[in-house]
């Protein structure tokens, strides 16, 4: 009996996280304007997410197009800057090996509102003209750290002599870099990456405080304008179960990838 | 230069904070030698290692290879290639990738590089393995290309860092095999870094010993076994007995209570000595007929190819002896040492000598405490005299609270009746310490010095 009303809760609690994702899939796939009024199976609204074919339409794709740039730039820089924290944080001793890794947790923790007022007050502080450049700065600051915090087991992981023994072999520093820290490292920087990429796509405050004047809108502004106009697009629920489906892949894969880094 | 040296070492030092790793060590190398460099964890010898490979900077002296001074020169461009400790393959290549790093990086060209990495997998038994990822390579296996990655590029010297130490027993031993014949067919001078004295013995030409970042003894095998020349090397290589002793005369010491003629001249008149008895130079008997002494045998062990017995000699010192026959414990046996057999070696001390401030009549500064003592008349208040302490007038307590200072047991010898002990206080002096009592390496002890035991002599006498 206790088994079973625990399984009952365990489902009943898995039930509740995931109606309102099913719901939103479910109603894709039907036409009508108002969300919860079933009007037959249809795949107009995908089509029309594709082909542009509705209200606003070119100005939700810009937003779906900028979402995905900043993202990808901003993974990237994060990826690099966060391996090459990760190599000095990692050759720190004692206290300051600590400290630093203290640091590097801190943005994780901290509420998003907080680092977006806080950057948007630095920005008009330093008299940037905020845009699509600040936007990504904002993003690789709270992507970094997560890259740091998958290359560092790498790090640990890695024979500390691998480096010395290129350079042994005739290897300058910078090649010992490419040819041997790099490919060891690989794994902890593409699980960093993707972490960093779904960050930055799922974004709100960040960037709402940081996308200045200019217009700029991303997926999530965009959303949030487009709710206060009163009713949501309806082709904004194909897009939502599209972006659910690529971010449970990446999740997938990132598992995945983690559990074979344990096996090695 | 006539003399062929590929490598000198020039008075190199090196220290981390305030401790000497290193402490000016000179010597040279031959071509083509197997050299090992052996001491305990923490003896420097890794450091001198990657002095030589480049991985660390001297603080100050020169390292020269064929009369050059490379130690600016940095390890990617030093002809020289490491075996390291823990093989340090490159996990995302495979067998034959590994081994050709050095000559792709070289640029040579694919041919000459494969027909090289070839005959590398043939020279350590590893041909048929060159598309076998490293990870699923055995130990002993990973070792074998780790060689191949570094000999491949014809270095001038071969460093290895104790390359079998994470190999099992029986491994060990093949590989040693293996490696010494390398050595043989390549030619190349190979520097070994091990701290153990028995791979040392079995594949040096020449063995430096090293202790506490200085070295202790150079020599060949033979020599380092047969003559140490202190007490730490003759505990350190082999098994031992090291015995206090006085020199009477030339060719005659005498130890253990009793008399003996030896081999060793020079020493002077009536002179304190160490002397170190191997367990296998004592012949043990069961008549007194031609015996120098006797003694009891305490215990006795098979050990394989020989007995190892402990016997209790007639003057109470306590001997370890090796025999092929096995003595029973409780007999009464005859016991004899052959003069070429007895290795006289000088005292490094014969008394603790300590720098001290006279505070007043009746007291001295030193150790960083203060001390009771006799003062002599003609020392003023503020003077720095010497303070002469006997190994026996110290004595260790069990905590450190209850010493006026605390230190930690540091190196110990067993003298035949009792300990020698090196003391490291707290404040970074040595204290040599003689008792019956038994310590362990790294026990912490309260110390205490006896005041009718301090001896003050002034600075100039």
């Amino acid at each position: 009996m206790k088994k079973v009303l625990a399984k009952a809760y365990l489902y009943l609690l898995l039930a509740m996280l995931y109606a309102p994702l099913l719901f939103i899939a479910v109603f894709s796939f039907t036409e009508s304007r108002v969300l919860g009024n079933w009007t037959g199976f249809s795949t107009k609204l995908y089509s029309n997410l594709f082909t542009g074919g509705m209200n606003g339409g070119s100005s939700l794709l810009a937003a779906v197009e900028n979402t995905l740039l900043i993202a990808l730039i901003a993974a990237a820089i994060s990826t690099l800057l966060g391996t090459v924290a990760a190599v000095g944080i990692f050759n720190l001793k004692g206290r300051k090996k600590q400290t630093m890794q203290f640091l590097n947790n801190i943005p994780m923790i901290n509420p998003d509102i907080i680092t977006g007022v806080s950057l948007f007050l630095l920005f008009v502080f330093l008299g940037f003209s905020q845009g699509y450049t600040t936007v990504v700065l904002a993003h690789v600051t709270f992507c970094t750290p997560y890259v740091v915090l998958n290359v560092l087991p790498k790090l640990a992981q890695m024979n500390p002599n691998i480096y010395e023994a290129a350079l042994d072999l005739g290897a300058t520093p910078g090649q010992a870099l490419w040819k041997v820290l790099v490919p060891e490292l690989r794994p902890g920087m593409i699980s960093g990456f993707i972490l960093a990429f779904t960050m930055s796509l799922d974004d709100f405050a960040v960037t709402f405080f940081t996308r200045g004047t200019i217009g700029l809108e991303t997926l999530s502004t965009y959303i949030y304008a487009d709710a206060r106009k009163g009713g949501l697009t309806p082709e904004l629920r194909p897009l939502m179960t599209i972006i659910f489906l690529i971010v449970l892949i990446l999740l997938i894969v990132i598992n995945m990838r983690q559990e074979k880094m344990k096996k090695q | 230069m006539a003399k062929d040296y590929i490598i000198d070492i020039q008075h190199l030092s090196k220290s981390y904070g305030d401790v000497k790793v290193l402490d000016d060590i000179n010597f040279y190398i031959r071509r083509g030698e197997f050299i090992t460099l052996l001491g305990p964890s923490g003896c420097g010898k890794t450091t001198l290692l990657r002095q030589i490979a480049g991985f660390i900077a001297p603080d100050e002296g020169r390292i020269l290879l064929e009369g050059k001074d490379i130690s600016g020169i940095p390890p990617y461009k030093r002809p020289l290639n490491t075996v390291f400790q823990r093989y340090a393959l490159f996990p995302h290549l495979d067998v034959f990738d590994n081994i050709a790093f050095g000559l792709k990086l070289q640029k040579l060209p694919a041919k000459e590089i494969e027909v090289r990495v070839k005959k590398m997998l043939k020279m350590v038994s590893m041909t048929d393995y060159e598309d076998r990822s490293v990870d699923s390579l055995s130990g002993g296996q990973q070792q074998r290309v780790a060689i191949a990655r570094a000999l491949v590029n014809y270095p001038k010297v071969l460093l290895l860092d104790e390359p079998l130490a994470a190999l099992d027993l029986k491994m060990r031993k093949d590989m040693q095999m293996e490696l010494k014949e390398i050595h043989r067919k390549m030619g190349i001078t190979f520097i070994y870094v091990t701290h153990d004295q028995e791979e040392a013995l079995t594949l040096s030409d020449t063995i430096v010993v090293l202790n506490e970042g200085r070295i202790q003894q150079i020599g060949t095998p033979t020599d380092i076994y047969n003559e140490p020349v202190n007490s730490f090397v003759a505990d350190f290589i082999g098994e031992s007995t090291i015995l206090n002793g006085t020199m009477i005369r030339d060719r005659r010491v005498e130890f253990m209570g009793h008399e003996f003629d030896c081999v060793d001249e020079g020493f002077g008149e009536n002179v304190p000595v160490d002397v170190v008895v191997r367990p296998e130079d004592v012949y043990i008997m069961n008549h007194q007929e031609g015996a120098q002494f006797s003694g009891v045998v305490q215990s006795c062990i098979f050990k394989g190819v020989h007995y190892e017995m402990f016997v209790e000699t007639d003057k109470g010192y306590e001997l370890m002896i090796q025999d092929y026959n096995a003595f029973e414990p409780g007999s009464t046996v005859g016991l004899l040492i052959r003069p070429s057999d007895i290795q006289v070696m000088h005292k490094e001390r014969t008394i603790n000598t300590i720098e001290a401030e006279v505070l007043d009549s009746h007291h001295v500064s030193m150790l960083g405490a203060e001390w009771e003592c006799e003062v002599p008349d003609d020392a003023a208040t503020g003077d720095t005299v010497i303070a002469e302490v006997p190994f026996d007038g110290i004595e260790l307590l069990d905590h450190q609270e209850d010493g006026k200072l605390a230190g930690e047991v540091h190196f110990l010898l067993y003298k035949g009746d009792h300990y020698h002990l090196t003391i490291l206080t707290d404040n970074g002096d040595r204290l040599w310490v003689d008792t019956d009592d038994i310590w362990d390496k790294g026990d912490l002890v309260g110390i205490d010095i006896r005041s009718e035991a301090i001896k003050l002599k002034l600075k100039n006498d």
